[in-house]
């Protein structure tokens, strides 16, 4: 095992509203949606038609530029409506269950008989495959490439995210299972992990283990990729949330897709954040009921951390991806001479204007509010704080903007994902939108570099 | 609230699609200023931290106001020591408050003037910056500089230095320093010298207003102590004589993150050693006056803590500070020891090194590149 690697930049936003570890059993709501958006780039081509029945597990819709690639239904059911939105890009698939769980079955040998070949196809023909990322770009692996290597994040530092080691803590087998699947399709497997963490997830076999000490962005598996084995131009890594290992590893030993999902509901207007066992896809209203939010106030329901999730609603669903909700307060409210600094501790700033840096402790119940506005790049250092690489934040930001290819390469593009910027959106004074400049970088690469 | 509903009630004409749409930067520079307003997240992180450019170009003005309020005190202190007037405490400080206070309105007046007119018809929100350079345009001007000749550097600083470039974050000079460069060399006479450093030094006959550096290219000898040096008790541009506050000042800047330490203790850094060979080498008197006493005369303690460190003009990576700030410092001493003509250099020092800051970055970024470049190559070839 090699050295801890410690990372001194970054910063650990003290949000109110943390999960206690304590799971309890969402009640069962038969409105269940896939949101397509959730698969960044993915334009989908239906396999089923409105009014049509579905089985859980049976592909719903394919990706258009990747047929192979499937997306199945977490639920048996009817599948009730597709909506559309501006030139008929689909928003949402909405499935209505039956409570009969219904299932696709697929037959599995022996883990250890299955080529990679085999193991692909059956990812692929599963919907487990949409579980894999890739870097470079933060999108669905392209199973065509031949990744040099599959890295895992055993923790997450996100503000109120889900404790990966207390998801998985029943699930050793599963996970185990997983890596061995997985290992048939790159040379390597490498899993990071707190530098604390004394879990199974030290101990599984067939990987390397690397330990991470430091704030958030620590946990991002970009961070780790970037300080483990850096992707270079022309090079790819996979990516895969270890729920989705353990996941992958209960599909080869059931042959049957696992929509279960553990999810985090936190947040300050959380009266009881915790944990509640639900499905992918399933509806956030309950979840909200039972952890006790307020219905009716101004809230936002954020489908993932509070940096880098994507905001759903009250009545929405659960994404793909997401073991975390946080329900924030909306901030639409003014502050008199708020920006006065030196004025009192209850604005949390990374910046000593606020006197909160006496009290390292305390936790700040955050809002949605922006606190100031949109101005010119003035103030420098800021963006460097909370990015733990060696990659020059702001030049890369502004050769983003300019579109200027050579420089975005040479800058380390490949290497960063928007979830990487997110502190970078946090901290900014001028209160730039990096994760969004990155994602549209990223996206122009796809289409001018591929 | 109240006052938020009358506001609202103010702004109603000047919202989308209103009458008065163009000119709404103008009213929510002032709205902003009383309310953080209630935009939330769109899109990217949903939340955000507390600071925003007001705030911190308010710490700045914080870090600011012990060298103004010493500024205005040692004015009046100047001129009733030099005229053998009794006086008082409250008396100093009256005397200069009517000096500098009508600069000082000068100075906003004109600058914020540009700036919103610039604001409306670029369409952008008024940008915070001026807020500092407008307070410091006036700190470091000879007290006795007509008002006209403020609000001139002022205007050519604003326009030809900043709004010409693009505005906030886009200028390569610091606008305050433009503006007394502009000064500088449009009204020399104005600018330097022995009669403009004291108030009223210019009309009455009895008062000289030397100051130690402008003493000392003429091969004089220097009259006050070093405690009188640090403390400012001494003839000079008006915010600029006092160590002491400036070093409060700076403490404010860097506890706060708001200003870089790097770029001053580089700075300090550059000068302290530049300006110790030079006592060894001893050749004049700017030469052999002591590395320490270089430090704390003249401008360079305040323009390495409040100009040199001006974001958007200095160096922009981290180890790009380091070389900026250090030479700024090497710099400083330069001009002072070498070019007579020029008995203060840092000014002359920043403004060069804001010239280079982008260069100095370029390299920085390039070794980035460099390395990128050659984990490629490592990786294209197999290891043997």
């Amino acid at each position: 095992m090699s050295a801890d690697i410690t990372l001194r930049k970054g910063l650990t936003i003290p949000l109110e509203g943390e999960a206690q570890r304590k799971v309890s059993t969402a009640e069962a709501s038969n409105a269940f949606v896939i949101y397509p958006d959730d698969f960044h780039g993915v334009v989908p081509k239906m396999l089923i038609k409105e009014g049509e029945k579905v089985a859980l597990g049976q592909p719903v819709f394919y990706s258009k530029a990747n047929p192979e690639i499937k997306f199945v239904s977490p639920v048996s059911g009817t599948l009730t409506q597709i909506e559309r939105g501006a030139k008929r890009r689909i928003l949402a698939i909405a499935i209505d269950a039956d409570g009969k769980d219904t299932t696709t079955k697929h037959k599995i040998s022996a883990l250890d008989a299955l080529s990679a070949d085999d193991v692909k196809k059956l990812l692929l023909e599963s919907g487990c495959w949409p579980f894999i990322k890739q870097r470079p770009y933060d999108i669905i692996a392209n199973p065509d490439n031949a990744p040099k290597a599959i890295f895992i994040s055993g923790f997450n530092t996100a503000p109120l995210a889900a404790d990966v080691s207390f998801l998985l803590s029943s699930q050793e087998e599963d996970f185990q299972n997983g890596i061995l699947a997985l290992g048939k399709l790159a040379p390597k497997i490498h899993v990071s992990v707190d530098a604390h963490e004394d879990s199974f997830l030290t101990r599984v076999s067939g990987v390397e283990l690397h330990r991470f000490k430091g704030q958030h962005p620590a946990g991002n598996v970009g961070v780790q990729v970037h300080h483990v084995d850096a992707v270079n131009a022309g090079e790819t890594v996979w990516v895969i949330n270890p729920v989705d290992v353990a996941r992958i590893g209960m599909f080869f030993s059931t042959g049957i897709f696992d929509p279960s999902q553990t999810v985090a509901v936190a947040g300050p207007v959380v009266s009881e954040p915790s944990y509640f066992k639900t499905r992918i896809g399933a509806a956030v209203a309950p979840l909200l009921k039972q952890a006790g939010v307020q219905a009716g106030g101004q809230i936002r329901v954020i489908n993932g951390d509070a940096l880098s999730g994507a905001t759903t609603h009250a009545d929405g669903n659960l994404g793909f991806y997401n073991n975390t909700l946080t329900v924030l307060a909306e901030g639409n409210h003014y502050r008199m001479f708020g920006w006065l600094p030196f004025a009192g501790s209850k604005i949390f700033s990374m910046s000593r204007t606020s006197l909160s840096w006496l009290l390292p402790k305390r936790k700040y119940a955050l809002d949605t509010n922006l606190n100031g506005e949109e101005r010119a790049l003035v103030v420098t250092g800021e963006m460097e704080q909370v990015l733990p690489m060696d990659i020059f934040p702001m030049q890369l930001l502004k050769e983003c903007m300019a579109q200027n290819i050579e420089k975005m390469e040479g800058l380390g593009i490949y290497e960063v994902a928007p979830e990487d910027f997110a502190l970078v959106d946090y901290a900014s004074t001028s209160k730039i939108e990096a994760q969004a400049i990155i994602r549209e970088a990223l996206d122009l690469m796809i289409k001018e570099v591929g | 609230m109240k006052l938020r509903s009358s506001i609202d009630a103010i702004k109603k004409p000047f919202g989308k699609g209103q009458k008065w749409e163009r000119f709404a930067p103008a009213v929510n520079a002032f709205d902003t200023f009383l309310f953080v307003p209630n935009h939330t997240t769109k899109k990217g992180a949903h939340i955000r931290d507390g600071v925003d450019l007001k705030r911190t170009m308010v710490t700045v003005i914080i870090a600011l106001l012990p060298a103004f309020i010493y500024g205005v005190y040692n004015t009046g202190y100047q001129y009733f020591v030099q005229s053998g007037i009794a006086f008082t405490f409250w008396d100093a400080l009256l005397h200069g408050a009517l000096k500098i206070m009508p600069m000082v309105a000068v100075s906003y007046g004109v600058g914020l003037a540009i700036e919103f007119a610039f604001a409306v018809y670029r369409g952008h929100e008024v940008n915070e910056g001026y807020l500092v350079t407008g307070l410091l345009v006036p700190m470091i001007m000879p007290v006795d500089i007509p008002l006209w000749m403020v609000g001139l550097s002022v205007a050519f600083a604003v326009l030809i230095a900043k709004e010409a470039f693009g505005g906030t974050g886009m200028n390569i000079l610091n606008p305050a320093l433009t503006a007394r460069a502009f000064a500088f060399f449009a009204y020399p006479t104005y600018m330097s010298g022995n009669k403009v450093w004291v108030s009223e030094a210019s009309n009455v006959d009895g008062i000289s207003g030397e100051t130690i550096l402008g003493s000392l290219a003429a091969g004089n000898d220097v009259s006050y102590s070093m405690f009188d040096m640090f403390v400012g008790a001494i003839p000079g541009s008006i915010a600029e004589t006092s160590t002491l506050w400036v070093l409060v000042g700076a403490a404010i800047l860097i506890l706060t993150g708001v200003g870089s330490w790097r770029i001053m203790v580089g700075g300090v850094l550059g000068a302290a050693a530049t300006a110790f060979l030079f006592n060894l080498w001893g050749a004049n008197a700017l030469m052999s006056f002591d590395w320490m006493n270089h430090l704390i005369v003249g401008g360079f303690a305040f323009g390495v803590v409040f100009m040199a460190t001006d974001p958007v003009s200095a160096a922009q990576t981290t180890k790009g500070k380091w070389v900026y700030g250090l030479l700024v410092g090497v710099f400083c001493i330069l001009i002072r020891v070498f070019n007579p003509a020029y008995p203060e250099g840092v000014m002359l020092a920043i403004l060069l090194m804001n010239v280079f800051a982008p260069t100095i970055d370029h390299y920085v970024v390039e070794g980035n590149i460099k390395r990128r470049k050659k984990r490629l190559n490592a990786s294209l070839t197999p290891a043997s």
